[in-house]
C-alpha cells in the first residue's frame, strides 16, 4: 500500500514518557532536524521536579513539546497534534494536552496491568472508550526495538533502552524530517561506545522502517520550510542565549565577566552554561549560598568587572538586602532572576511571571532600580547586551527577568553580526590631580567608577548614606532626600535612552491594545493573529524594561478605549500600569506553572473587545 | 604587588575622625594598623578593607585605602569577590565577632575553606556593641545582658577551633593592647599567602568590660597568656608553668618543676591540624591561662590562583574564546 502525504502549515507533536525514557533528548533531536528542515519552531520541555520519581508514576512523567510550521510559530502550541505516550502514565498526565481527534501513538508492550496500575487507571484506557475520539496507534515499541538491537549484542537493558530513538525514528518518518543530522549526532555522542551507538542507530532506523513498511499509517504529513529572512540560523534556548548575551556584553565592554550564583532550579543553566566557557575569561563561582553569590559579584562589580548574579525566586529574596547596597553603592552588576512558580519553594520546574513586583519593590527604602524582561528564548541574548550597557552607563544595578519556559524553551535563531555588536564604553574614572569625589555625578547623574588598583582614587563607599559628591557619610536630613531624589531621577532618566514602546496597531485604530512583559510575547502574538484573521481590529504592544519604562508608556497605554493586560501572575503590570498612568486598565491572568495558551487569549481579547 | 617606596602611617591614615566609645579597644588596634602597613610594601591604591556591621565596620573609613563597607555578616563573601576577580589587591577584612560568627558565619567558613587570599582580623569583644550591649556568640554562658536578663543559655564558639575547623591555613590569636604582639601577628598574617584569620581578643569598655582582663591586665596577663612560638617549647608564666602530654594523649597546664622536658610540647604551626585544635581547646575563653600567637600556618593554592589558573588552562587549550565560533558552533543553517 503506498502512504499519501498530506501537507500542513503546522503541527504540534508531544513526545512524553517516564523521566529516565530519554524524552527530552529525543525531543531535542527532533527539534534539531526540524530546524535543519527550515521549519519554523517553538518547543517546550516539561519535567517533573523529582530527579527520579518512581518510574511508572503519573509524578515521574517527563515531556517535551514542539510545535513547527511553514509559516511564524510565537509559542509551543496549545494543544499536541500527536502525542507519543512511553507508557500508561504519560497518556494518563498528558491526554489533556492532546487537540480533540488528535493521534495517539502509545507502546504497547508498556500497557501491561502493573503499569496501568502505577498509573493509577482502574481499567485500560485502550478499551474501555476513554480515547475515543482519537486515532490511537498501539506500537509495540521496546519489543520491536529488542528484536532490531539483537544483531548489536547489547544486554537486554541496553536495548530496551533504546526504544525513545525507535519512537523518534517513526515520528521522523510520520513528519518526513531528515535522518541524517540525527545520524551524524549518534555518531558523535556515542562515538567512544560503538556497541551503544549500534543499538541507538538500529533502533532509530527500525522507527523510521516502521513507519514506511507497516499499513498502520495511511499517510505521512509535509510540513514545507518557513519563509525566513536571509541569515545563518541555529535553534537556541533561552539559558544559552542569555548566558552567550552576558559573554557578548563581556566583549563588548572589555570587562572579565564575573558570574556568582548558587545552584538553583531553573537558574543552574546559566551557571552551567557559563562555565564551560573559561577560555573566554569567564570567572564563575558557586557560591555558599544566595546571598553570598550576590555579594561576590558586588565586590567583583567594585574591582571593575562585568559582575552579574543569577537566581530564582527564593534566590531574590535571600539576594534583596546585597541588591539594595548595590542601589546605594551605585556600581554596575546584573541579576538575573529566572522566574519559577509560586511563593517560597513553590513549583520549581514550572514558570510564573511572579516577581515583577519583587524586582520592583522588594527592598526596603527607596531603592529604585532598572529592570528589564526577555520575551523570547533568543531574545535573551539582545536583553542581557541590553541590561549591560544600562548598568555600566548607569552604574546601577540591574534586574534582568527571565523564566523558566524562556530559559527551557528554544527556538531558530538568526544570528547577529557579532562584529556589529556596538561597544559598551566602561569608562573608568582616572587621577587628575584634583581631588577625588566618588558621588560626583556626569550629565546621566552617573558617580565615578574607580577601581582599586588606580592610584589617587582611594575611596571608601558603603551601606551607610553618602554625601552628595563627596560621599562622606552623612546623617543630614537634607542630604538623605537629595540622595534619595538622586537615585531616583538616575533610574529614571535611564527612559530617555530607550527606544519608544512600539505597537503593532496595522490599522491605526484599533479599539484595543493587548499590552505584555516577558514571556507572554509569543502566545499574545498568535491570538492578536487570529483575531485579527476574523477581522477584529486589536493593537499590541511589548514592555522590554520595566524600569523605567519607555517614555511614550503613558501615551500608548492613554490612546486606547480599551487596554488589555495578560500576564502569568495575578496582575502585577496591571497594577503598576493603573497606578502610574490612571488607566482603566484590565487584567487576565493564568498562574497553573504553564505558558499562557494562545486559545484562553482568544476568549480573553473577544471578551475585552465585547465587554 | 610589593614595592619598595618609602610609605609612612600618614599615607593609610584617612581624613576621617575615628568615631568610637573613649576607650574602646578598636583605637589601638587601627592605629597598630595603620602604622604597620606601610612596612608590607604594598601601596594604598593596591589595599582593600572590607568590613561587616558592627562597630568594627567603621574601620574601612579610617584607612586611606580603597574600602567597601558592606551589609551584615557579608564581609567575607564581598571580599572574596574583589579577591577573586583581581588577585592582585591586598585585601583585608574586618570583622567582629557577631558579624563574623553569628549573621555572617557561613561566610567566614567557606572563605577559609576555599583559601580565598584575605586578611580577615576578627575583633572579639564577646558582646554585641553597635546594637548597645546583647550577649554574642561567643560570650561565656550565663551571660546576662538586656536580651539575656536572666543569663545566656548558649554554648559559645571558639573562634579558633572554628576557624581550623574550617581548614583554615593561617589561624592566630593576639590582643588589642600588646602593640607589639598584635603588630607582630598581623605581619604574619600580611606574608601569608592565603586565607589568615586572626582573633583580636577586643575589649569593649562600655558594654563588657574587663572581659580579657585575666590576659591584658599588666599584672594578671603574664601570668595567663601562654605565647605560642613555632618550634619552641610551650612554657609561660615566667618559665614557671608548661602545657605537656597527659595521658590519652590529651594536653595540660604543668609546673615545668613537675614535668619532663621530654613531654613539654614543642609549637610546630605546620603540622596536622589536630595540635592547634587541642591548644585552642586548652582553655574556655579567657578565664584561665589562653594561647596566644599563631596557631597553625600552612600552605596551599589560594582560590584566586586556582580560579585565574583554570582560566590560563582553558585559554592554552581552546584559544582565546571567540564570540562568533561560540554562536555558529553547533548545527546551524542557512537560508
Amino acid at each position: 500500500m503506498s502512504t499519501t502525504v498530506e501537507e500542513r502549515e503546522r503541527v504540534v507533536v508531544r513526545f512524553a514518557g517516564d523521566s529516565g525514557d530519554g524524552m527530552q533528548l529525543t525531543g531535542d533531536r527532533f527539534t534539531n532536524a526540524t530546524a535543519l528542515l527550515g521549519n519554523d519552531l517553538a518547543t517546550l520541555p516539561d519535567f517533573p521536579a523529582e530527579i527520579r520519581a518512581p518510574a511508572g508514576t503519573v509524578h515521574g512523567v517527563s515531556a517535551f513539546q514542539i510545535q513547527f510550521a511553514s509559516t511564524d510559530v510565537t509559542t509551543p502550541g496549545d494543544h499536541a497534534d500527536v502525542l507519543v505516550a512511553m507508557n500508561p502514565a504519560a497518556l494518563k498526565a498528558d491526554l489533556a494536552t492532546v487537540a480533540r481527534g488528535g493521534t495517539l501513538i502509545l507502546n504497547e508492550d508498556a500497557f501491561q496491568q502493573r503499569n496501568l496500575d502505577k498509573a493509577g487507571y482502574d481499567a485500560d484506557p485502550r478499551t474501555d472508550g476513554s480515547l475515543d475520539g482519537y486515532q490511537v496507534y498501539s506500537v509495540p515499541m521496546t519489543s520491536i526495538t529488542v528484536r532490531a538491537v539483537e544483531p548489536v549484542g547489547v544486554g537486554k537493558k541496553e536495548a530496551e533502552r533504546a526504544k525513545n530513538m525507535f519512537a523518534l525514528g517513526l515520528v521522523s518518518w510520520m513528519y518526513d524530517r531528515p535522518t541524517a543530522p540525527t545520524l551524524e549526532w549518534l555518531e558523535r555522542k556515542f562515538g567512544s561506545k560503538p556497541e551503544i551507538m549500534d543499538a541507538n542507530v538500529a533502533a532509530f532506523n527500525a522507527g523510521y522502517n516502521f513507519g514506511e513498511t507497516t499499513e498502520l499509517f495511511a499517510h505521512r504529513v509535509e510540513v514545507k520550510a518557513a519563509p525566513a529572512e536571509p541569515g545563518t540560523y541555529r535553534n537556541v534556548a533561552g539559558a544559552q542565549s542569555l548566558a552567550w548575551g552576558l559573554i557578548a556584553a563581556s566583549r563588548a565592554s572589555g570587562l572579565p565577566l564575573f558570574y556568582a550564583s548558587y545552584p538553583i532550579t531553573p537558574a543552574s543553566d546559566l551557571l552551567h552554561e557559563l562555565s564551560r566557557h573559561k577560555h573566554f575569561g569567564v570567572i564563575t563561582v558557586q557560591a555558599e549560598d544566595e546571598i553570598a553569590a550576590a555579594n561576590m559579584a558586588l565586590g567583583a562589580a567594585f574591582t571593575g568587572q562585568l559582575a552579574v548574579t543569577g537566581t530564582s525566586g527564593p534566590g531574590l529574596d535571600l539576594k534583596a538586602e546585597t541588591i539594595g547596597l548595590a542601589v546605594i553603592t551605585e556600581l554596575p552588576m546584573l541579576i538575573v532572576d529566572v522566574q519559577r512558580a509560586g511563593p517560597s519553594t513553590g513549583m520549581p520546574t514550572k514558570t510564573e511571571q511572579g516577581d515583577l513586583l519583587a524586582a520592583m519593590f522588594g527592598r526596603h527604602g527607596e531603592s529604585p532600580i532598572p529592570i528589564v524582561a526577555a520575551s523570547s528564548p533568543a531574545g535573551c541574548f539582545e536583553v542581557a547586551l541590553d541590561a549591560a550597557r544600562v548598568a555600566i552607563r548607569y552604574r546601577t544595578p540591574v534586574i534582568v527577568l527571565s523564566d523558566s519556559f524562556l530559559q527551557n524553551s528554544s527556538e531558530p535563531w538568526r544570528l547577529p553580526d557579532v562584529s556589529a555588536i556596538e561597544g559598551i564604553e566602561p569608562h573608568f574614572a582616572e587621577p587628575n590631580g584634583a581631588a577625588f569625589h566618588p558621588y560626583a555625578r556626569n550629565e546621566d547623574g552617573a558617580r565615578p567608577w574607580a577601581v582599586p588598583g588606580t592610584p589617587g582614587l582611594q575611596h571608601r563607599i558603603g551601606g551607610l548614606e553618602r554625601e552628595d559628591v563627596t560621599g562622606a557619610i552623612s546623617y543630614d536630613a537634607e542630604n538623605h532626600e537629595r540622595m534619595t531624589d538622586l537615585r531616583r531621577e538616575k533610574v529614571a532618566g535611564i527612559a530617555a535612552s530607550l527606544p519608544p514602546l512600539e505597537v503593532d496597531d496595522p490599522t491605526g485604530d484599533a479599539d484595543l491594545l493587548v499590552l505584555g512583559w516577558g514571556s507572554t510575547a509569543g502566545s499574545i502574538r498568535a491570538a492578536i493573529r487570529r483575531a485579527r484573521d476574523g477581522g477584529e481590529k486589536v493593537a499590541h504592544a511589548h514592555l522590554r524594561w520595566l524600569n523605567p519604562m519607555p517614555v511614550n508608556t503613558g501615551d500608548v497605554v492613554r490612546r486606547y478605549r480599551r487596554v488589555l493586560i495578560p500576564e502569568i501572575n495575578e496582575g502585577q503590570l496591571a497594577l503598576l500600569i493603573r497606578a502610574r498612568f490612571l488607566v482603566d486598565a484590565r487584567s487576565f491572568t493564568r498562574v497553573q506553572g504553564r505558558p499562557m495558551w494562545a486559545d484562553e487569549l482568544d476568549d480573553a481579547i473577544e471578551e475585552a473587545l465585547r465587554g | 604587588m610589593a614595592d619598595t617606596l618609602e610609605r609612612t602611617k600618614k599615607d593609610f591614615t584617612s581624613d576621617q575622625e575615628p568615631r568610637w566609645c573613649p576607650g574602646c579597644g578598636d583605637y589601638a588596634i587601627l592605629a597598630a594598623v595603620q602604622s604597620f602597613m606601610p612596612e608590607l610594601g604594598v601601596a594604598p591604591e593596591n589595599t582593600v578593607f572590607i568590613s561587616g556591621i558592627g562597630c568594627s565596620g567603621r574601620f574601612t573609613y579610617y584607612m586611606d585605602t580603597y574600602g567597601f563597607h558592606g551589609i551584615h555578616g557579608r564581609a567575607p563573601a564581598l571580599a572574596t569577590g574583589v579577591a577573586t576577580a583581581n588577585p592582585d589587591l591586598a585585601v583585608w577584612v574586618v570583622t567582629g565577632d557577631g558579624d563574623a560568627l553569628s549573621i555572617g558565619g557561613n561566610h567566614l567558613i567557606h572563605a577559609l575553606r576555599r583559601n580565598v587570599n584575605l586578611k580577615i582580623l576578627m575583633f572579639n569583644n564577646q558582646i554585641y556593641g553597635l546594637t548597645k550591649g546583647q550577649y554574642s556568640p561567643t560570650s561565656e554562658v550565663g551571660k546576662v545582658t538586656k536580651s539575656t536578663p536572666f543569663g545566656s543559655v548558649d554554648r559559645p564558639f571558639d573562634p579558633v577551633a572554628l576557624a581550623l575547623g574550617a581548614a583554615a591555613t593561617f589561624v592566630a590569636r593576639t590582643i588589642d593592647n600588646d602593640r607589639k604582639h598584635l603588630t607582630e601577628v598581623l605581619r604574619q598574617a600580611a606574608e601569608h599567602p592565603g586565607a589568615a584569620f586572626v582573633e583580636i581578643y577586643q575589649n569593649c569598655n562600655v558594654f563588657n568590660d574587663g572581659a580579657f582582663d585575666l590576659l591584658r591586665d599588666k599584672t594578671d596577663g603574664p601570668h595567663n597568656q601562654i605565647r605560642l612560638v613555632h618550634g619552641e617549647p610551650i612554657v609561660f608564666d615566667g618559665g614557671t608553668r608548661c602545657v605537656r602530654l597527659a595521658a590519652n594523649g590529651r594536653l595540660e597546664i604543668a609546673d615545668v618543676s613537675d614535668t619532663d622536658p621530654a613531654q613539654i610540647i614543642t609549637h610546630d604551626v605546620h603540622g596536622p591540624p589536630s595540635l592547634a585544635f587541642t591548644l585552642a581547646h586548652l582553655s574556655q575563653g579567657p578565664t584561665e591561662p589562653t594561647c596566644i600567637g599563631v596557631f597553625r600556618e600552612v600552605q596551599r593554592a589560594t582560590y584566586g590562583e586556582a580560579v585565574h589558573d583554570q582560566i590560563a588552562r582553558a585559554r592554552e587549550r581552546s584559544g582565546d574564546g571567540d564570540l562568533e565560533a561560540l554562536l555558529t558552533g553547533g548545527d546551524t543553517w542557512t537560508v
